[in-house]
């Protein structure tokens, strides 16, 4: 297997109300290219998932989007990636505020080594968002209850996060992110580590989640993209082969390779 | 099926006898250099503080003593100057002269070598304490000599050939001893006395405070500026060649001879920056090039160790390079720096060889009071009296690396309990 030449997503990668629109995005590590070309646009309130073999570029392309490839010293990005119509790859971007619009819930739950009030707090506290402690205290409960943590926690919000069960961790992270209220929300596996039950409850809160949120979403299980998804991509070998509306993937796929995946040939 | 099954189970019980032994062997190894460091260790202690152990006490011979006003012209009012010019050390020779009647210069001057030059500043600062005593008697005990102390600690019973106590002087200390005059005490002035040229005045206190004064410098400038270091260079540092060469050369500095620090501290200190010689500050300067690359080393190893998905976390939230290193990286990696710090200090505390360079080895009776005063340090005092002739300076020396190796478990112990102390916030 190659990557294909001229190749064009198939399907209909673009939205009449994108929030995130990403054209002609390559990326590099040092001399080696992972993403190549990738136009696709993420609608408003939607949620997208991103599937594909493994190392076909879905986690570059989500880190992407919050500019976290920023981290990483050899990699370096080409091409246009617009939020609300903004350049986030502008000079003169800051990618503190940037983060802050688009949050980030990563593959292995990653709480930090504080109390659980502390976890949530903390990017409330670092961008200011509570004038009081009792507003901090609203904003730490109002995101355990959306993450759909509050009532196991409530009681022991100084305990360490790292205490926690895995899926409760991960519920964790999502509330922290949740917490800081950002407008996009990008989930590189986020259920990668957990069990049936801690899935099912994470799907359950993608799904609340996207009345006020914009969510991209990586995932080995199509399955789940199947439940939580409006719009499936679908990479291979750092090319975008072809974004639709999730059924249409899953029962009529356009281009040859989605269904060789889908029908499980590889992956 | 179950014949290939079989055989592979077998296979592997074979391999287990094989992997159990080398366990056992292995652990059969790590327990054997445990024991022989132990053993070491337990060696190493037991010389010291049999050697070491008798520094602290100190022989004296009690006494009771005339006050002669009219002798030392002084009376209830005299000042404190009078006082110290008062001829105590007359009064004290001419009170053990009464003692035994020696006859003739030759067996007084051996009578005058039995006590200290110590006893008549005892006389002369119980005096100034209290002025009513003059024209009393006194009952007191009085610091031998150190030879006297040697015999009476050791000697007595067995003296051999090589005693530097004379069959006269022996026999005035027997009758003592047999009046019970001689006896030793717990020797305070080995803690609260600077050096001196008589071991059974000689302490370390000064050098104890030195070793702190020069700590002191050397963890103020070592630890902001290694820790900085370290987060410049873990974490800001472009990585290109030139810190490249720096990150080579950090490494080179901890391995350099830590005279060559000395040398360097007395040639850029003290020669081109005039700083004054023999000071803690100096002593301080220059432990401070030897520590740092250990703290830079040990810190930018505390800095790696720090999970990269807590600062992925941290970033996604929207943290700053800043806000990440300083809310989340340094926290975890602090126990690790401060480790790192601890054992670089207490390589300091023991250093000696930078120091001769820069004059810390000087004989410096006074005790400093700030790191501009002229001082020593513990293991320089120890490498002092170690080169004195005296036996007891070679008990001394014993007693004050009792000392330092006190301190020693001390710092480490600190650094194991700040460590878990940090740690333990999960
Ligand atoms: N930090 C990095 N440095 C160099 N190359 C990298 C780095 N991260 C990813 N790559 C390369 O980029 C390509 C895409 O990797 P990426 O992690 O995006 O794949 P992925 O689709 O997320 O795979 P998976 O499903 O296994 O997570 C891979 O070939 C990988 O080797
Ligand atoms: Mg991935």
């Amino acid at each position: 297997m190659s990557i294909i030449e001229n190749h064009q997503t198939h399907g209909a990668p673009f939205s009449d109300s994108p929030k995130l629109t990403a054209r002609n995005v390559g990326v590099y590590y040092g001399d080696k290219q992972a993403i190549f070309d990738v136009s696709l646009d993420i609608g408003a309130n939607e949620v997208i998932a991103l599937i594909g073999p493994s190392g076909c570029g879905k986690s570059t392309f989500l880190r992407c989007l919050n500019r976290m490839n920023d981290t990483i010293d050899i990699c370096r990005v080409t091409g246009d990636i617009e939020l609300d119509k903004e350049n986030i790859y502008d000079p003169k971007m800051d990618v503190v505020p940037l983060r802050a619009r688009v949050g980030m819930v990563f593959q292995k739950p990653n709480p930090f080594p504080k109390s659980i009030y502390d976890n949530i707090a903390y990017g409330p506290r670092i961008h200011g968002l509570a004038h009081s402690r009792v507003e901090l205290d609203e904003i730490v409960e109002k995101s355990l209850q959306r993450a759909g943590l509050w009532s196991e926690v409530k009681d022991r919000l100084h305990a360490p996060g790292t205490g926690l069960s895995g899926g409760q961790q991960q519920r964790l992270c999502i509330a922290r992110t949740i917490a800081v209220d950002p407008e996009v929300i990008l989930m590189d596996e986020p259920c990668s580590a957990l069990d049936p039950i801690a899935t099912a409850k994470i799907e359950e809160l993608i799904d609340e989640l996207r009345e006020n949120y914009t969510i991209a979403i990586v995932t080995h299980s199509m399955q789940q993209a199947a439940r939580v998804s409006q719009r499936t991509a679908y990479f291979h070998l750092g090319q975008l082969i072809e974004v639709n509306p999730t059924d249409q993937v899953f029962t009529t796929p356009e281009h040859a390779l989605t269904e060789a995946y889908i029908t499980g040939r590889f992956g | 099926m179950t014949n290939t099954s079989m055989t592979t189970r077998e296979k592997v019980e074979h391999s287990m006898k094989r992997r159990r032994a080398a366990e056992s062997r292995f652990r059969l190894y790590g327990m054997a250099s445990v024991l022989f460091g132990l053993l070491c260790l337990v060696v190493l202690f037991g010389d010291i503080l049999s050697k070491g152990g008798s520094a602290f006490t100190q022989t004296f011979i009690e006494t009771e003593i005339q006050l002669d006003g009219d002798y030392l012209g002084l009376d209830a009012s005299s000042s404190d100057q009078d006082v110290r010019n008062a001829n105590f050390s007359g009064l004290v020779k001419k009170h053990f002269r009464a003692m035994v009647n020696p006859d003739g210069r030759k067996e007084r001057r051996q009578l005058y070598s039995l006590i200290s030059a110590g006893a008549a500043w005892q006389l002369q600062s119980e005096v100034i304490a209290d002025r009513s005593l003059i024209g009393s008697s006194l009952r007191i005990d009085l610091l031998a000599d150190d030879d006297v102390d040697q015999w009476f600690k050791h000697d007595r019973g067995h003296e051999g050939e090589h005693s530097r106590l004379s069959e006269l002087q022996l026999q005035w200390l027997n009758t003592w001893v047999d009046e019970g005059a001689l006896k030793t005490r717990f020797n305070t002035r080995f803690f609260t006395n600077g050096d001196s040229r008589e071991p059974e005045l000689a302490g370390i206190h000064g050098a104890i405070k030195g070793t702190f004064l020069t700590l002191l410098v050397t963890f103020l400038l070592s630890f902001p500026i290694g820790v900085a270091a370290a987060i410049y260079l873990e974490e800001f540092a472009p990585k290109n060649k030139i810190t490249e060469f720096v990150e080579i050369n950090i490494n080179n500095l901890a391995a350099v001879p830590s005279i060559t620090f000395g040398l360097l501290g007395l040639a850029i200190f003290i020669n081109i920056f005039g700083v004054a010689r023999s000071t803690p500050l100096v002593g301080g300067l220059v432990l401070t090039l030897m520590t740092l690359p250990t703290i830079i080393i040990s810190g930018r190893a505390a800095i790696k160790a720090v999970p990269p998905s807590i600062r992925e976390a941290a970033f996604g939230l929207g943290a700053s390079k800043m806000q990440v290193v300083f809310h989340h990286v340094l926290p975890l990696a602090l126990p690790g720096m401060l480790t790192g710090t601890i054992i670089g200090m207490a390589q300091a505390l023991g250093e000696t060889a930078p120091l001769l360079m820069i004059g810390m080895v000087a004989f410096v009776v006074d005790v400093p009071g700030f790191i501009n005063d002229p001082s020593t340090v513990l293991p320089v005092q120890i490498f002092l009296w170690s080169d004195s002739p005296e036996r007891a300076f070679t008990e001394r020396t014993s007693g004050a690396i009792i000392v330092l190796l006190g301190f020693l478990i001390v710092m480490n112990t600190a650094a194991v309990m700040l460590r878990r102390r940090l740690e333990r916030r999960w």
